[in-house]
């Protein structure tokens, strides 16, 4: 600890009281801001290449979205433990291996209990490395400030990219192929009756198809503005 | 000679990594503001998944893959390093970037300028270690496919920035509604981009 000190003035860190509370008014803000006003996904445009190929099945999207909230917490951690030691200009690399050995562990913990969804997500577990939200908070939180808010940021980051997923997945799942599917359950809950496909309702195969995934992230950040103004950008 | 232009065509417009698999969709919405940081972040990533790709290809065939070592000796014959793959694949990538941005910065202030934190992101930009995860997954024969295919993934996703930049350029002038400006009309303009693209799917050369 007594290292940090030293050299937190020199660098730009946002230097706190020691007893601050684990809950300060700006903690909070950490944890609340990347549901709405920062989100992760509407706002600051990261990681959206994950959120659009797999959000076929809400299963798939939660699975996705615990993972992204291990690798996220611990990376933060650990490169806000060592951004003290790390040199700048191979700062990314030392990013890059860290994410990398956690998305590892991930692979294979995903191998061992969850197999049928590890296989769906493919090679969409290895790019979490590349998931630009993960490198993003990185670069532009953790390495400039300390353990526990860093902690905080990525709750709140993987929290807000985790709502989207599942939004996104809920309404492509349910128009697409008319069932919900969670992580446990074998068989997915059917939600449109056989009857009502008796009538000539069909499934939606468009929806299934990834530039649909394009168009629903476009509507959700639709909403998410109209009730939201101060978010509107110059055209 | 015929296969290299069927696989280099193939990744432009089959394949095409934003609009059939959305690879690289962060850079892609966020520097497509304009045609100019656009044509050159395109030209950053053709250079870099033409450089990466081969690169990749003879660590996944000389290194990782299970008994690609017997070159050393017959006796490595049954070692499988494939669990590495990620963490090599990433190493190559990330060490090739910093090699850019360097010369970027050296030769060219003025697109560094305008790149912003977006050049340290093409190491996470997810098409460049798609390419290599593609790369690996297609086993490619030789050398000089994985770099037909890893010049044609990048002259695709050079195509879809520039087309997506210019369409950007052009919507200024339209009444957007105002919620939908900036970021949503883009992804929704781009979703319409990759209805169109489908048409390519399934073909064969």
């Amino acid at each position: 600890m007594s290292t940090e000190v030293k050299e937190a003035p020199a660098k730009e860190v946002v230097v706190k009281e020691p007893s601050e509370p684990l809950f300060s008014k700006k903690n909070k803000k950490l944890l609340i801001d990347p549901l709405d006003d920062a989100n992760p996904i509407t706002v600051q445009v990261l990681g959206i290449c994950s959120a659009l190929a797999i959000t076929v099945q809400v299963k798939q999207a939660i699975v996705m979205s615990l993972s992204v909230l291990a690798v996220m917490i611990f990376g933060n951690l650990i490169v806000s433990l060592i951004r003290n030691m790390i040199p700048n200009r191979i700062r990314i690399i030392v990013q890059l291996v860290v994410v990398a050995s956690l998305v590892i562990l991930v692979d294979q913990v995903l191998k061992a209990y969850v197999y049928d969804v590890s296989k769906a997500l493919s090679v969409f577990v290895g790019l979490i490395i590349t998931n630009c939200i993960i490198m993003g908070r990185l670069e532009a939180f953790a390495l400039g400030n300390k353990p526990w808010p860093s902690i905080l940021d990525a709750i709140g980051n993987a929290a807000g990219y985790g709502w989207i997923l599942i939004a996104v997945a809920l309404v492509r799942e349910v128009f697409g192929s008319g069932t919900i599917s969670f992580p446990g359950l074998d068989e997915a809950i059917t939600l449109v009756p056989a009857s009502v496909f008796d009538f000539g309702y069909m499934n939606n195969n468009l929806m299934i198809l990834p530039p649909m995934a394009l168009i629903t992230v476009g509507i959700i950040i639709w909403i998410q503005r109209n009730r939201n103004t101060k978010l509107f950008e110059e055209n | 000679m015929l296969d290299l232009v069927n696989i280099f065509v193939k990744a432009i417009f089959v394949e095409n990594m934003i609009f059939a698999y959305f690879l690289g969709m962060c850079s892609y919405l966020a520097v497509s503001k304009t045609v100019k940081t656009g044509v050159g972040l395109g030209a950053a990533v053709i250079f870099v998944l033409g450089i990466t790709v081969p690169v990749n290809y003879l660590l996944e065939n000389y290194i990782l893959k299970e008994g690609a070592l017997t070159w050393i000796d017959a006796s490595f014959a049954s070692v499988d390093l494939s669990f590495l793959s990620f963490i090599m694949f990433i190493a190559v990538i990330a060490s090739m970037v910093q090699l850019v941005e360097m010369a970027v910065e050296k030769f060219a202030p003025a697109l560094y300028g305008a790149l912003g934190i977006f050049l340290p992101l093409i190491a996470v930009n997810c098409s460049i270690l798609g390419g290599a995860l593609f790369m690996q997954e297609r086993q490619y024969t030789s050398i000089a496919e994985a770099t037909s295919f890893g010049l044609g993934s990048g002259v695709g996703w050079f195509l879809a920035i520039v087309a997506i930049a210019a369409i950007r350029e052009k919507i200024k002038y339209s009444n957007v509604p105002p919620a939908l400006r900036g970021l949503g009309i883009t992804f929704i303009i781009t979703g319409l981009m990759g209805i169109a693209f489908m048409a390519f799917m399934g073909i064969e050369l």
